[in-house]
């Protein structure tokens, strides 16, 4: 078990520690971490810090993707999360409560998207399209259009805040990631949306209550989305309707597309996903540390997410493969594993 | 068209007896709530019309310029005394501008220009970003008084005109002081999220110890950076200056608590000058000159900020 995932996530690893290796070159103190003011204080720690909107995204992202659909409102759904939550505290309410009152209103998003899915039948782009675009205007009569700002040191903590000298973002995504992957692999749940993924009518025939799988997943990343925007709202202290969580239904997926899952559904690794979150974002840091000219940067982040991509594309897995095989007798047994799983990964696109 | 053109001029033949009877009318296409800035500015521009006595009518594009456009022929309908338009774009507004010009309503554009002939608007009321960067470069040098001084640098939206024009004046305003330096420009995309982000890499690949100043394009910028900056275990203000631009609530509170040092002023109240205009023109004909600027007015932490802030704060910034 431990050993499959590991070689499934090896190429993502691999693309980390180079993004990483390139960053000490732009900046050789990158891996230089220290106890600050009672907060471990790096650029490494940033990488995880910060890159836990976009982990907690990928996390329900691969999921919905695993059925062979999208969810583009998560970006929407951040924000009104974090207006939720704000006006909540701002309201004098507990930061539990609005923490959890964001939830409900994530959830409520994800409920929302599964309904148009699974029993409209809605294609879930478009399903989802309809809160990408509305939900932020709903975030904007939550906050009237204005920054929201609060000062409840609890619901600051969690964006903010530390536990243990480590930021609570990384604590955040890191259990929600375990949770998920425990509750999906530690159950048949991972194995029954991999079947509707590859193809539901046939899963349904089988027995798999398709319907509830669909919704349960939007569910899931409707509450994901939730706890990203609570994050971003938290981190700044104020909920901006505007811009928080634009554009993070895009590096969501980014993400789960880095980790090696197909958009076709099927066979997922939550672990790769949260991989492809960490390599951009380590993108991300090494634009902001070399100081090129503003210009650059979305030039820089698109070469090496392409590079990144060729690399991981059937073709070129394939030949580096051949290559590999015609080296020599050291790597014996893998080519009867690996050579299947490319042609049927070739058959389905 | 010839029934739009009929209705057009018996409006025009309407509108002053209208005038006359009960104070002007005057439709302002507002872009949309695109920042806490523009809802001020909608705010400040319904007070002012309530206090001069004018009737508003409001029309919300939601940034759309075809919505605009709607607008502006449906206030040329309804034969309202004189437009106000915040362009949402620059190009596409001859056809528009034209109708409305037919129907002799003078239009004042309001906080952005637009390319289109002078003849077709009566005045634009504008700030000049390029003056607002200066003003924050020329405060700069006179605090750090002839010392070494290494400037970071957040960035607006890449490209969007206030970030490259804000970049120009701070550029000009520090070129004969080579005592301070850029060291570091990224863009933080005019959001808290992204100042803080930035800001903490800048903390890190120079050393908050090395960083002087800070020159943000926007105070949100700035409010993020400052949290970043507290953070990294550092006092803003004082280990670090800062100063930015817009003066909006938030930053005033900041420099209340003295983790801000300055913000020029882009005023909210494109409005009240341009409503000053139309008083004249109303009167005895006066035109006014094609471009009026409006104050950039530097507020340091030597105002009374407690004042400034509860004066701003219910503007919907």
């Amino acid at each position: 078990m431990m050993k499959s995932t590991l070689k499934r996530v090896m190429p993502q690893i691999i693309i980390l520690a180079l993004v990483l290796a390139a960053n000490v070159l732009v900046f050789p103190g990158f891996f230089h971490i220290e106890f600050q003011h009672g907060r471990l204080f790096g650029n490494l720690i940033d990488v995880l810090n910060r890159g836990a909107p976009t982990a907690l995204l990928a996390t329900g992202m691969t999921l919905v993707i695993a059925t062979r659909g999208i969810d583009l409102s998560v970006g929407a759904v951040m924000a009104i999360a974090g207006a939720v939550a704000a006006s909540a505290v701002t309201g004098g309410a507990h930061w539990t409560l609005a923490l959890l009152m964001a939830l409900a209103a994530g959830a409520a998003c994800g409920l929302w998207n599964g309904l148009l899915v699974a029993i409209f039948r809605i294609q879930p782009i478009v399903a989802t399209l309809v809160l990408m675009v509305a939900g932020r205007g709903i975030a904007q009569l939550l906050t009237e259009g204005a920054i929201l700002t609060f000062n409840d040191p609890g619901l600051i903590r969690l964006g903010a805040g530390t536990i243990a000298a480590v930021p609570t973002p990384i604590w955040l995504w890191i259990a929600v990631a375990c949770l998920t992957g425990f509750v999906i692999r530690r159950t048949a749940l991972g194995l029954l949306i991999e079947a509707v993924g590859v193809n539901e009518t046939s899963s349904r025939l089988a027995g798999i209550n398709s319907r509830v799988l669909l919704w349960a997943v939007y569910l899931v990343s409707g509450l994901c989305a939730a706890l990203a925007g609570v994050i971003v709202a938290a981190d700044i202290k104020g909920a901006d309707a505007n811009n928080a969580g634009l554009w993070m239904e895009l590096d969501a997926i980014l993400a789960v597309v880095i980790g090696g899952n197909s958009l076709l559904g099927g066979r997922f690794s939550i672990t790769a996903s949260l991989l492809g979150a960490l390599i951009i974002q380590g993108v991300n840091a090494l634009i902001l540390l070399s100081g090129m000219p503003v210009e650059f940067n979305l030039v820089i982040k698109a070469l090496i997410i392409i590079a990144i991509l060729v690399i991981q594309s059937p073709r070129v897995r394939h030949s580096l493969y051949l290559l590999r095989a015609s080296t020599g007798p050291v790597l014996r047994d893998r080519p009867a594993r690996t050579a299947p799983r490319t042609r049927q990964e070739e058959g389905q696109s | 068209m010839n029934i739009l053109k009929g209705l057009l001029a018996s409006a025009a033949i309407l509108v002053p007896a209208i005038a006359m009877a009960e104070g002007e009318t005057v439709g302002f296409s507002q872009i949309g709530s695109e920042s806490g800035w523009r809802a001020a500015e909608t705010t400040v521009t319904k007070q002012q019309a309530e206090e001069r006595g004018i009737t508003l009518k409001f029309a919300d594009a939601q940034q759309k310029q075809e919505n605009q456009i709607k607008a502006i022929r449906g206030f040329v309908a309804q034969g309202v005394d004189a437009i106000l338009l915040a362009p949402v774009v620059a190009t596409g507004w001859e056809e528009v501008l034209e109708e409305a010009k037919d129907a002799d309503i003078p239009v004042i554009l309001l906080d952005r220009n637009i390319d289109a002939p002078e003849d077709l608007y009566m005045t634009a009321v504008t700030s000049d970003q390029v003056h607002e960067g200066m003003v924050a470069g020329n405060w700069l040098k006179e605090a750090v008084a002839g010392e070494d001084c290494s400037v970071v640098e957040l960035q607006g939206t890449t490209g969007s005109s206030p970030a490259i024009a804000r970049k120009k004046g701070f550029e000009e305003a520090i070129a004969d002081a080579p005592n301070i330096k850029i060291t570091r420009s990224q863009t933080g995309d005019f959001t808290r999220a992204q100042g803080k982000v930035v800001m903490e890499s800048f903390l890190k690949s120079e050393g908050g110890a090395n960083i002087c100043a800070l020159y943000a394009h926007n105070d949100d910028m700035a409010v993020g950076a400052i949290q970043a900056i507290k953070e990294a275990g550092l006092k803003p203000g004082e280990d670090i200056k800062i100063v930015s631009i817009d003066s909006v609530p938030d930053i005033h509170l900041a420099m209340k608590a003295g983790e801000a040092n300055a913000t020029v002023e882009l005023t909210p109240n494109m409005a009240g000058p341009a409503f000053d205009v139309l008083a004249a023109y109303w009167k005895d004909g006066t035109m006014p000159a094609k471009w009026i600027q409006t104050e950039s007015k530097l507020y340091t932490s030597d105002d009374d900020n407690a004042a400034i802030y509860e004066s701003k704060k219910d503007l919907g910034y």
